[in-house]
């Protein structure tokens, strides 16, 4: 582990027109942690993983990854290439994240021979590797997204955005979109990737039952800010925030009865 | 009857109306699917098929009905009808060809720039597809024939200006909702250059859609080019086009020879129809069985 944050967010803010959708948000995450950011829909969660990721521009404040700022809209190539290797992102819906003419085996080879200087056999070695990785077999690798179930083209989102060994990848309610039993198979395949190589993962999500399985901290979001943040188990066990408190008394256990939020 | 069977004959029935339904919409579509293939064909080996040159006049002929020398019968020159036919389908078909290819190639890439690149390039490239879009095409063809003189490739050239919008407002729409669809983003963000991914994922994307665009745009181009042939602003005689054909008879008609008028008009009829109808199937089957 380095000194330097993978990811530090400092003061930012997003602003639409008159609403504020995030509101001064800080963050910092150190190399290989990973860091799960809560909140209801609204609460602005996915404004502010868009903003570090580039998609959304930041009214203000700032984003630095690895010391650098990001990279503006005028980037040249080897900036952009560099950034994708520090960030990586898998959205919430797997059925238009992926290319619906693509093959799954041909958008993770394209992925690898824009990053690595990889051809033919080898190419075509590396991309099964990523496949097995996350559990795809060569039929699927031939398939297009239409002819794969939700958690296969997830773990083909996964395969390709660990196609470029990004330091940090942010998950956009990436398992909010499927069933619950598969939502446990992808929990547990992000678990085992980050036994396997350093990788740090900002994990955006409204559920905070699944939480404690992949993050070592966890921020609270409400209305764009962060109205609680620390380690999981203190956070789960002892929440400071009456908000957090209802978001925990909110996940799903047993005897569990659906209250009325005041 | 026990419950069983009851269903079973329900099923068989239903099965019955499904496949007459199905065979229905198959059979009108393997029939204009034929109509144009024969056409087409047609076209292709005109010089190989038709009885006699298209141009040869036959002073000893002139306007005669059908008979065994002359199927179709002759025009007032005595031309053979039936050559004139076959070999009209070339520029009749080929003319509407260039104009659907042309408004769709640079439609699509119109519309794709102007959604790819945002801002004041869409602004200024709806502007002027707009303004095109407000002028007929006719009102072009004219302006370009008195510009340019009359003639089949000035004809070609306006109409394939006329049809862009058409094509390029659809296409650019979709490429609006394609540009800003996760894959886009997610395919940015692992570092592909906006250039590959326009080019091997966006406009992949949208051939269903400019294919079923230009084919449905297919007759309606055929029937604009005749009609221009036919008001002396496309082909010129003593070409055999059948727009052309179609005007050059007419004064038969009231003569008691309206051979040449009808069997052309015919001709643009039964293909413009089958092409519609070819159109609409395809665009059923491309769009239907998307996603």
């Amino acid at each position: 582990m380095t000194d330097i944050p993978v990811l530090e967010v400092e003061g930012l803010t997003k602003r639409f027109g008159e609403h504020t959708a995030v509101d001064g948000v800080s963050l910092r995450l150190a190399s290989g942690e990973s860091l799960a950011v809560v909140g209801e829909s609204g609460s602005g969660k996915t404004t502010t993983a868009r903003m570090i990721t580039g998609l959304e521009s930041i009214s203000s404040g700032t984003v630095t990854m690895g010391g650098r700022p990001l990279p503006g809209p005028r980037a040249r190539t080897a900036e952009r290439l560099a950034f994708a290797r520090r960030i990586q992102m898998v959205f919430q819906d797997p059925y238009t994240s992926l290319d619906r003419h693509q093959r799954i085996g041909d958008g993770i080879a394209e992925v690898l021979a824009r990053h690595a200087p990889l051809h033919g056999a080898e190419l075509t070695r590396r991309r099964d590797e990523l496949l097995d990785q996350v559990g795809l077999d060569r039929r699927q690798a031939d398939s297009r997204p239409r002819h794969l179930s939700g958690g296969q083209r997830q773990r083909a989102a996964i395969a390709r955005a660990l196609a470029v060994e990004p330091e940090l990848l942010v998950l956009d309610e990436a398992v909010a979109a499927l069933d619950v039993s598969v939502q446990a198979q992808i929990v547990n395949l992000l678990a085992e990737i980050r036994g396997q190589r350093p990788i740090s993962y900002l994990f955006i999500t409204h559920d905070l039952g699944i939480v404690p399985h992949l993050c070592e901290r966890v921020v609270v979001m409400r209305e764009g800010r962060i109205v609680e943040a620390g380690p999981t188990a203190e956070v789960l066990t002892d929440p400071r925030d009456p908000y957090t408190r209802d978001l925990i008394d909110s996940v799903p256990r047993p005897g569990w009865k659906p209250r009325r939020r005041t | 009857m026990t419950s069983y069977q009851l269903a079973s004959v329900v099923g068989r029935r239903a099965r019955a109306a499904r496949l007459r339904r199905l065979l229905r919409g198959k059979l009108v579509l393997v029939a204009a699917g034929a109509v144009v293939a024969l056409v087409v064909l047609a076209a292709v080996f005109a010089p190989l098929i038709a009885p006699y040159d298209p141009n040869a006049v036959d002073p000893m002929a002139v306007s005669q009905g059908s008979s065994a020398a002359h199927w179709l019968g002759t025009d007032d020159t005595g031309r053979d009808i039936a050559s004139r036919l076959l070999h009209g389908a070339r520029p009749s078909l080929l003319a509407p060809l260039v104009v659907t290819v042309g408004a769709g190639l640079v439609g699509t890439a119109l519309a794709v720039a102007a959604a790819w690149l945002g801002g004041w390039w869409d602004r200024a490239i709806t502007a002027v597809l707009d303004v095109v879009f407000g002028f007929p095409g006719l009102v072009l063809a004219v302006v370009g024939a008195a510009v340019f003189g009359a003639g089949l490739k000035i004809a070609v050239l306006t109409l394939t200006i006329a049809y862009l919008p058409y094509v390029a407002r659809v296409v650019r729409g979709s490429a609006l909702k394609e540009r800003n669809l996760p894959y886009v983003a997610a395919l940015r963000m692992l570092g592909l250059g906006g250039g590959r991914i326009v080019l091997r994922h966006v406009v992949p994307n949208l051939l269903p859609l400019v294919l079923v665009q230009t084919a449905t745009a297919f007759g309606y181009t055929l029937l604009d080019v005749a009609a221009f042939s036919f008001i002396g602003l496309g082909a010129q005689p003593p070409t055999a086009e059948w727009g052309l054909m179609v005007a050059q008879g007419a004064p038969g008609i009231l003569a008691g020879a309206p051979q040449e008028s009808l069997y052309a008009g015919l001709a643009i009829v039964v293909f413009v129809v089958a092409c519609s109808l070819l159109g609409a199937g395809l665009s059923q089957r491309l769009t239907g069985g998307e996603r």
